[in-house]
């Protein structure tokens, strides 16, 4: 396995800034349960930094992540956007065909992705999920004590996605162990990414025949995927893999940022009764819990050639880790940055990436986030933590495992 | 700089002075200007940055493309003939003065 890579960057060319060296492991379960020490300690430290644990530059400031994001070409994802380098190792699945990839091909199925998911097709789907969005408030006011993880984050998307995306009623409880597999999957080879992949075969078989055309409902996410192929911008073999992007990357985020957003709204209880006065905010409170709590915390990068970023000097085909999470609370580029506001332009964020590869699902995303808040504003007077918080681990994800709540009716 | 004029829906009217080779949706983010939310940061993914271009100004912008023609079709607020992104207009001298009308909603 990686890292059959072990170089230590060279002396520092005239010029170039010497790169600090840390010991910090991003990947450990010390680090996911208070990453924002470590955060701090990486900005602070410079605008480029090497990981020793596990060989390879690390950027934490607002504007070396925005660099590296809007610099495809120069910091590619076909060699892998986890820490193995395809270039080097095999990938533990057929690589996308739009996460893993580079212009030109990138931008062909880019595209197709970009349409299914499209603000027009928003319009469409919003009714629904608003509705579906104030039966679960119903559902839960009517329970009164709930995990707004179990029964909150996860149920919500469950019971708009699936459907949303026209997959068959069987099987669909591989959904977010799959998401869960390839998001640990980026990381290195820890515990987390070798006991995701030994439990991956019936995930896999799963989302692999439920990709098939036959598969897919008319109508759903998936089937106008497929419809692609009649058109020709893309072939019968690429429509799977593409359906297979969105069943990776759809599901498990979504109950992330939802989840980080009640995580919020139940700890700042100011917040709360903002959006309760005016639930028109629901969206840029979600789009804000992205921030804050940045769901998905990193993404790597890989050198295509030397490159000089924040002042330091890079080799062609090392692996550079972006910590999205730590730009989105750097006080260069944020006021009160660890400060959860609700009203906050929070434009230009990271939590959804940046530039070509920025999420092509954060329409869906903030659908979602947005009816589900919306419904809780308006139909929920308090919530109230009632439990011991527990963190999920994931080597990409930070999220809880459980948020036991009690909600009363507004 | 170049001056850029946005008139709010209540006729409103602020006028910014934008850095050239930036976006009209990034002058209005950096000037304060409310009603251009930009979700996607500029990114042309989101169509929240939606603005009319005032008829005498129309013609002098670049034409729309197919991607910002798509996301057009999904504006919260009517599309309209003169309707843009104002994250795909680029701010140059030759835009000095240039009326955009911002929409009801973006979202």
């Amino acid at each position: 396995m990686n890292p059959t890579h072990v170089s230590t960057p060279d002396a520092p060319a005239p010029g170039a800034a010497a790169i600090p060296h840390l010991d910090i492991d991003p990947f450990s379960i010390g680090f996911f349960d208070d990453p924002y020490p470590a955060h701090q300690e990486m900005r602070e430290a410079g605008p480029v930094v090497y990981l020793d644990r596990w060989n390879v530059y690390g950027v934490s400031r607002y504007a070396e992540v925005y660099a590296v994001l809007n610099d495809p070409l120069t910091f590619c994802s076909s060699r892998g956007v986890g820490l193995s380098d395809f270039a080097k190792e095999t990938p533990w699945r057929p690589p996308s065909l739009i996460l893993e990839a580079d212009p030109p091909a990138h931008t062909r199925t880019r595209a197709v992705l970009s349409k299914v998911l499209s603000p027009a097709v928003m319009k469409q789907i919003r009714d629904t999920f608003m509705a579906a969005a104030e039966a679960k408030v119903d559902e839960l006011l009517a329970r009164g004590s709930f995990d707004a993880v179990a029964d909150l984050a996860e149920a919500y998307p469950l019971s708009v996605f699936p459907d949303a995306m026209g997959l068959q009623a069987e099987g669909r409880e591989h959904l977010i162990p799959y998401a869960s597999l390839v998001f640990n999957a980026f990381g290195p080879p820890n515990e987390l990414r070798q006991q995701a992949i030994e439990r991956s075969a019936p995930h896999q078989a799963y989302v692999t025949a439920q990709c098939q055309r036959d598969n897919l409902t008319a109508g759903g996410f998936g089937a106008c995927v497929h419809a692609f192929v009649d058109k020709g911008d893309i072939t019968a073999v690429e429509a799977p893999l593409l359906v297979r992007s969105l069943l990776s990357a759809g599901l498990d985020t979504t109950v992330y940022g939802i989840g980080a957003a009640v995580y919020c709204l139940a700890r700042y209880p100011d917040q709360w009764e903002r959006l309760r006065r005016d639930p028109s905010l629901a969206r840029n409170a979600f789009e804000e819990a992205v921030r804050f709590e940045s769901p998905v915390q990193t993404f790597f990068r890989t050198t295509t050639r030397e490159v000089e970023l924040g002042g330091a000097r890079i080799g062609e085909g090392e692996k550079v880790l972006m910590f999205l999470g730590a730009a989105n609370r750097d006080p260069r580029r944020w006021e009160a940055a660890d400060t959860y506001d609700i009203t906050r332009k929070v434009s230009g964020h990271v939590g959804f990436g940046s530039g070509i590869h920025m999420c092509v699902g954060q329409l869906v995303a903030r659908l979602e986030g947005e009816t589900i808040l919306s419904a809780l504003a308006r139909k929920v007077g308090s919530i109230t933590i009632d439990g011991a918080v527990e963190r999920r681990y994931n080597n990409t994800l930070r999220g809880l495992e459980s948020l036991p709540v009690v909600i009363t009716p507004a | 700089m170049t001056t850029i004029i946005f008139i709010h829906p209540d006729d409103r009217t602020e006028r910014v002075e934008a850095e050239n080779d930036a976006s009209v949706m990034l002058a209005a983010l950096t000037h304060g200007v409310d009603g251009i939310i930009a979700e996607c940061g500029g990114n042309a993914v989101c169509a929240t940055c939606h603005v009319y271009v005032d008829e005498a100004w129309a013609g002098k912008l670049e034409p729309v493309s197919d991607d910002e023609d798509a996301l057009l079709d999904g504006t919260a607020s009517e599309r309209l003939p003169n309707s843009r992104l104002s994250c795909q207009i680029k701010v140059t001298p030759a835009l000095d003065g240039l009326v955009v009308r911002l929409p009801e909603r973006q979202s």
